[in-house]
């Protein structure tokens, strides 16, 4: 299953290498041309003779750790590489480097914390990564200074439908995108997989300014919070409740006119679509609208929750149907939709 | 012209909805530029030709407003701001969504006053169960808040004066410009408030030699208010710099000596917080010299912003005047 060799690549922000490779060698009998800009960006060209230039966009990258020192003992003190909580991060399992070394985050045991520490956070500077080294010497052997850690994930069936790994944003959006590139349309498609979202939007400007294209779609992973402790209007989108559209978020105001023929193409064939309730939150939609005069674009997104954490969790339906809407969507385009 | 701010104000146009208002003022100004055209981002661009330099003005049509997030099964509306929305000044206000509906905002029961966020408040549109709101409103649809105007004499008041003032000087010196000494580029934007993008993707597009944005700032002048040299009456404000801008010193003092050659009173600004669409123009593409000229304004951001007759005016005579001198800068 892509989703999971996807979901299980090692790719945080500036390191995306493991999953352009899953992605190249997965579409290779599909994708005609390839780019690779300066930034990592990789970029499936399906030229197409009549329509549109349509670019669809989705993140490989996702949130890690990047080693920022290591001590005497042989301890990897890290930074965080995009926005994850650092609630989350005490004694998981990471794979750290080049050398793919597993690792354990490690803090102050609960018998050794004082009372007031127990009720605290621990912050970054009381948290390390112990690969079972004894000395620096032996750590540097394998690990060195600026490599990343990501979450030791395995992916897997918690039902059915219901699946569990790591990173889920947005490798589902690299997973839809993959399935959209398996098909051939009549117009030009870019199918751009990008990087350094989760640092600031970075790849994605890029790729928009390289390819102006005339709209794009971008293809997220996305908060899903109808959970414990969420009053029902808190709840952002449902998982099951089909693809959730992004009418507006803290980057960006979807075009209306896209937003309509995907509600249009919903309706009429059944495919369940929820809007996001909530407008925080950037995607790489915002640098794309931005770019040069001005690109309309939408956001669709898989619901995910607990994203930005060790083990994220999706409804395969969800996926199955944003897949569908997305593929209804290029035909749409190809039957004369123009913004 | 207060017949004109009157009608720019009181449209609807939340940023991310900005149809209406430019409808509006594409009608109002067709007669008096030579080209207009819509880009992507839904700014209006108009064009009128008078010189071989390009001078680009920029106001912003959006406003600020709501979103709706969650429609509750008692037919109460969830609501995420759009745009820099006070809980404090929102509360017992009323907002009109695009149809017509128009919303009354309320709050859950709060311990104390300074509990009020806006994530416990909603929007009454006197439906009483979840169909009979959607059939009105639906998620994602955006809110302004609905407020008329009042001429108070010397001083008139309104919702959306931020920036729509500024529109409606933008468009008065348009209608009485007699030789622009520019192409001038009179730039209607969007989505100011949610982070200045309409005019960074127009000024991408029009590429202009000089870039000058129409806004509203803040002011001194009301009891124990912040400490800031701008007061109502004083005439339109020559921006210095605010968070989004340092604007560049040649342009200001082009504006300055423009308004001293025409014997138009201004005052100097500095504005602490807040930006304006210069910040995107000035860092457009290679970089674009830029300016503001600002209405000063008591409220920003209330139901009740509040400027002065004689700014304005002064404020249209400055603009024409910049219309019709060279840049040299």
């Amino acid at each position: 299953m892509l989703l999971k060799r996807l979901s299980e690549a090692f790719g945080p922000s500036g390191c995306e290498g493991e999953v352009r490779d899953v992605l190249t060698k997965e579409l290779e009998s599909y994708v005609p041309s390839w780019q690779r800009d300066a930034l990592g960006n990789l970029i499936a060209v399906k030229l197409g003779t009549q329509g549109p230039r349509v670019m669809l966009a989705a993140h490989m990258d996702e949130c890690g750790l990047m080693v920022s020192s290591i001590d005497k003992s042989g301890l990897l003190r890290f930074r965080k590489v995009g926005g994850l909580d650092d609630r989350v991060l005490v004694s998981k399992h990471v794979i750290v480097g080049s050398k793919r070394v597993a690792g354990v985050i490690g803090a102050k045991a609960i018998h050794l914390q004082k009372p007031e520490e127990r009720n605290q956070v621990i912050p970054l500077s009381g948290l390390y990564i112990d690969i079972g080294a004894k000395s620096k010497e032996e750590a540097e052997k394998i690990v060195k200074l600026g490599d990343y850690a990501v979450f030791a994930t395995e992916f897997g069936h918690l039902s059915d439908t219901v699946v569990k790994g790591k990173s889920f944003d947005d490798r589902a959006g690299c997973a839809v995108l993959a399935e959209i590139l398996r098909e051939n349309y009549a117009f030009t498609l870019y199918g751009a997989f990008t990087v350094q979202e989760e640092i600031g939007l970075r790849g994605a400007g890029v790729a928009a300014y390289a390819l102006e294209p005339d709209f794009a779609v971008v293809l997220e992973g996305t908060t899903c919070n109808d959970l414990p402790g969420s009053e029902e209007h808190g709840y952002c989108t449902s998982l099951g409740g089909g693809p959730a559209i992004t009418v507006m978020d803290a980057s960006v105001v979807s075009d209306r006119r896209m937003i309509g023929e995907l509600e249009r193409l919903a309706r009429e064939n059944d495919i369940p679509v929820q809007f996001k309730r909530s407008i925080t939150g950037g995607s790489d939609a915002g640098r794309i609208n931005q770019t040069k005069g001005g690109i309309p674009v939408v956001v669709i997104s898989v619901p995910c929750r607990y994203i930005h954490s060790p083990v994220s969790m999706l409804s395969l339906k969800d996926f199955e149907h944003t897949v569908k809407l997305v593929k209804l969507f290029m035909r749409s385009i190809e039957g004369g939709f123009v913004l | 012209m207060k017949e004109l701010i009157k009608q720019v104000v009181e449209c609807y146009g939340p940023a991310g909805n900005e149809s209406a208002i430019r409808e509006l003022i594409t009608g109002i100004i067709a007669p008096f530029v030579d080209e207009m055209r819509v880009d992507n981002l839904g700014n209006l661009i108009a064009l009128k030709r008078g010189g071989d330099k390009k001078l680009m003005f920029a106001a912003h049509m959006d406003e600020i407003g709501v979103m709706v997030t969650h429609v509750d099964k008692h037919g109460f509306l969830r609501f995420y701001p759009v745009g820099g929305v006070s809980p404090l000044t929102m509360l017992g206000n009323r907002v009109v969504f695009e149809n017509g509906t128009t919303g009354i905002i309320g709050s859950e029961k709060l311990e104390a006053q300074k509990d009020l966020t806006l994530n416990k408040m909603f929007i009454d549109i006197g439906a009483s169960t979840k169909e009979e709101a959607e059939a009105k409103v639906r998620i994602g649809d955006l809110g302004a808040v609905a407020r008329e105007f009042v001429d108070l004499g010397q001083r008139l008041v309104s919702k959306a004066m931020d920036a729509r003032v500024a529109c409606a000087v933008l468009i008065e010196a348009l209608k009485t410009v007699a030789t622009p000494a520019h192409d001038i580029y009179a730039v209607f934007t969007t989505q100011e408030e949610l982070g200045l993008r309409g005019a960074r993707v127009a000024a991408y597009s029009v590429s202009p030699d000089l870039g000058i944005a129409l806004d509203v700032t803040r002011t001194g002048d009301t009891p124990s208010s912040i400490t800031m040299d701008v007061s109502l009456g004083k005439g339109p404000a020559v921006k210095i710099r605010d968070s989004s801008v340092l604007c560049t010193p040649a342009v200001r003092r082009y504006m300055e000596q423009v308004a001293r050659e025409n014997g138009i009173p201004y005052q100097l600004e500095v504005l602490e917080a807040g930006g304006t669409d210069a910040g995107a123009i000035q860092l457009t593409q290679g970089g674009i010299p830029a300016g503001v000229m600002s209405i000063p304004c008591r409220y920003v951001h209330t139901a009740s912003e509040m400027v002065d007759y004689a700014d304005v005016e002064n404020g249209v005579k400055l603009v024409k005047a910049i219309m019709e001198t060279k840049y040299t800068g």
